[in-house]
């Protein structure tokens, strides 16, 4: 994946970063997540299906690794927000107390607007602090000093908040806000036949049912690599992971196979949602053309809010080319061969003419890269002409992964860290690089919150 | 149909009637002019896509009464277009048969159209108030019997309002691995 070229003629990522020398950056997060190997024992009924049916297809699969404490997990499956059991090794576990304990001041709810540079040549950080209910509500606003700015606000909003920048910090550089990645992903939902994955897979739960068990599990738990295969030409390969996402974000794009109407509304779709927990959602994670682009910031926030705190509108347009529908046809394809065969089920991509494309893996927005035309980070993850503002988020990865995105961000944000210290030491801040390794905990620490009720400091459970 | 307030009572039936376009339901009695009753079962309409519609989370109640004029305003042209001679005694998209309603809504959430993005954030509401029941705590709407997670077999949690699967995994190895995982469980 790291000598992908995409479509600018040469090697999208800085020379200095290959899979080797990221190595020893990917076993620094695994550790510290941790991230553990997983075992057939860990994969869900759902990864289960999704397995047995690559076997039958003559195909291999893996159980995924996961950063998930496999005694805590109630296999819930509502891990999109949070993990109430603390099975979930986020980052409220490990990187987060360990910054607080080295001093470190999370601010929640504070949502920063744009920076700039002050009379003596450091940073201001002008920030809004949002309703911890409403976050369409401003109840106040500041700025913080800096010397040194690292920018992690996520690949949809580290270009924005740059954008916004602009106006005080000067020109940024062109690949801000260009060369999104959605991570090539795609969605396809196959509806099983219970008695076919019984009688053609062999597959038995022990209680009466083959499968039926949409709900049960953990997120991604199986996935099949045979089609990340160096040797093949870019915009072909692809992995195909089993994903869950719950009813609603998990269902509202899914489509009706051979709807004669409509087919993600309407009577053949309530038809499916009937035998939802006989679904199987396979995700695809493939080579894009970093074909996304940012349009002018919003006048606030990272896209115009909407719902309180669900629904906005940004201006990212992404317009799919021909290699990333390329690839795309060809994992929908094989995920047909896969899932078709034998009668095991009915499979459907998810439709792109709703909302156009979508991605849970935003990347790329303000990527690392050797030449200036095409990246805004130099390999040191510094922004190009605005020297003491590093960007360690998913907006630094320069293209898409083929895999889950969260290990590689991590291990280039790990890597990034000397160049920080030393960033900090050159402006007489007195800091060192230890290379200490979060210590981990096993219950997430209470947030304080600000409320809007007569700013009176509330507490509120931090997932 | 129920009162909201803030929603005449034509307002009303047209969101209602909307939703039972993207999830259909029964009718809800003889004189239910709202819901066409195109498929079996309680719809978008009994699962609370009006509640939904109308949470102060969602952001959209601001805008419904002018969504549910835009509706009619649609159905009125689409009635013109196609030659229908609509019941004057109801708004005019409810005055819509469900196959009329169906292509309107074809061409209101079809790529393309200048409303799209709203008439896509409405259709989300009222999929959303049946497959989630987002008006509610999952653990009440399950309690309640919600008709759109009760259809879809979602299984409720434990007496605590917890949800538990202790059993998960078929327990054995289903497929050879790919030959170059590496030590650590990963593609190379
Ligand atoms: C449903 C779902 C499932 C996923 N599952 C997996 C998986 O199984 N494996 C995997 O590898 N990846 C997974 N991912 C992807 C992974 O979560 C992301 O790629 C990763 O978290 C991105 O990291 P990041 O640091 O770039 O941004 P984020 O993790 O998004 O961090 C950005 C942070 O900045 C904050 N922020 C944003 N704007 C501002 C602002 N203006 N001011 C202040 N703060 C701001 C945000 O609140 C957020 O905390 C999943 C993603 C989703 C949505
Ligand atoms: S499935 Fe996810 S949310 Fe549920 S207990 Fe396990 S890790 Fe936590």
């Amino acid at each position: 994946m790291f000598d992908r070229q995409g479509s600018i003629g040469r090697r999208m990522w800085p020379k200095s970063i290959t899979r080797e020398s990221l190595d020893p950056w990917y076993d620094r997060v695994a550790e510290a997540l941790p991230i553990t190997r997983g075992g057939w024992d860990d994969v869900t009924y759902a990864g289960g299906v999704f397995a047995a049916a690559c076997h039958h297809a003559g195909r291999t699969a893996n159980p995924v690794a996961a950063a998930i404490d496999t005694d805590l997990c109630t296999n819930c499956n509502w891990m999109m927000s949070g993990c109430r059991f603390d099975a979930k090794r986020s980052l409220l576990l490990n990187y987060l107390p360990a910054a607080v304990d080295h001093g470190a001041q999370i601010r929640p709810l504070h949502e920063v607007q744009r920076i700039e540079r002050s009379a003596d040549g450091d940073f201001l950080v002008h920030y809004t602090v949002v309703d911890p209910v409403d976050y369409r509500v401003r109840v106040d606003a500041g700025a913080i000093e800096a010397k040194i700015v690292v920018v992690a606000a996520g690949a949809a909003a580290t270009p924005v908040i740059l954008q916004r920048s602009e106006q005080t910090l000067g020109a940024m550089p062109y690949a801000v806000g260009r060369y999104f990645s959605g991570n090539g992903e795609r969605l396809n939902t196959a509806i099983l036949d219970e008695d076919r994955v019984r009688d053609v897979l062999g597959l038995d739960r022990g209680d009466g049912l083959a499968y039926a068990a949409n709900q049960i599990g953990r997120g991604p738990s199986a996935a099949s690599w045979d089609r990340l295969d160096g040797s093949l030409p870019e915009f072909s390969r692809y992995s195909l992971e089993q994903l869950y996402f719950p009813p609603g974000f998990g269902t509202i794009l899914a489509q009706a196979p051979g709807a004669e109407g409509p087919s993600w509304f309407g009577v053949e779709k309530k038809e499916i949602l009937r035998r939802w927990q006989s679904w199987l959602t396979i995700f695809i994670m493939s080579e894009d053309d970093n074909e996304g682009v940012f349009g002018p910031p919003p006048s606030t926030g990272n896209a115009d809010r909407i719902s309180m705190q669900m629904l906005s509108r940004g201006n990212l347009r992404y317009e799919p080319s021909a290699n990333t529908k390329h690839g795309w046809a060809l994992a929908d394809a094989d995920i047909r061969d896969i899932l078709e065969r034998d009668g095991l089920s009915r499979v459907m991509p998810w439709t792109n003419e709703v909302i156009g494309a979508y991605t849970v893996h935003p990347l790329a927005s303000c990527r690392m890269g050797d030449d200036p035309r095409t990246s805004a980070l130099d390999e040191t993850n510094e922004l190009r002409d605005h020297p003491g503002i590093f960007v360690t988020d998913g907006s630094a990865v320069p293209g898409a992964l083929t895999v889950n995105p969260a290990f590689t961000i991590a291990a280039i944000a790990e890597r990034a860290v000397p160049n920080i210290v030393r960033a900090a030491q050159a402006r007489g801040v007195d800091v060192r690089y230890l290379g200490w390794l979060p210590p981990a905990a096993r219950v997430s620490r209470e947030a304080p919150v600000t409320s809007s009720a007569g700013g009176v400091p509330v507490t509120v459970r931090s997932v | 149909m129920d009162d909201f307030e803030g929603l005449s009572a034509d307002q009303v039936m047209t969101l209602e009637a909307y939703a039972d376009t993207i999830i259909p339901g029964e009718r809800r009695g003889p004189t239910d002019r709202a819901v066409a009753g195109a498929a079996d079962g309680g719809g978008a309409v009994a699962s609370g896509a009006v509640e939904l519609m109308l949470s102060p989370e969602g952001g959209l109640a601001g805008v419904l009464d002018s969504l549910a004029e835009g509706l009619n305003e649609h159905a009125r042209d689409y009635a013109a277009r196609t030659g229908l001679d609509p019941d004057p005694a109801v708004p005019p998209f409810v005055a819509l048969e469900f196959a009329d309603r169906v292509a309107l809504a074809q061409e209101l959430l079809g790529p393309g159209h200048p409303e799209q993005d709203l008439w896509v954030a409405l259709a989300m509401f009222s999929t959303m108030a049946w497959d989630t029941g987002a008006h509610m705590h999952t653990v009440d709407a399950m309690a309640a019997g919600h008709p759109g997670l009760t259809a879809m077999g979602f299984m409720p949690p434990d007496p605590d309002g917890v949800w538990r699967f202790p059993r998960f995994s078929y327990g054995r190895a289903l497929a050879a691995l790919h030959p170059r995982t590496t030590p650590r469980g990963d593609p190379q």
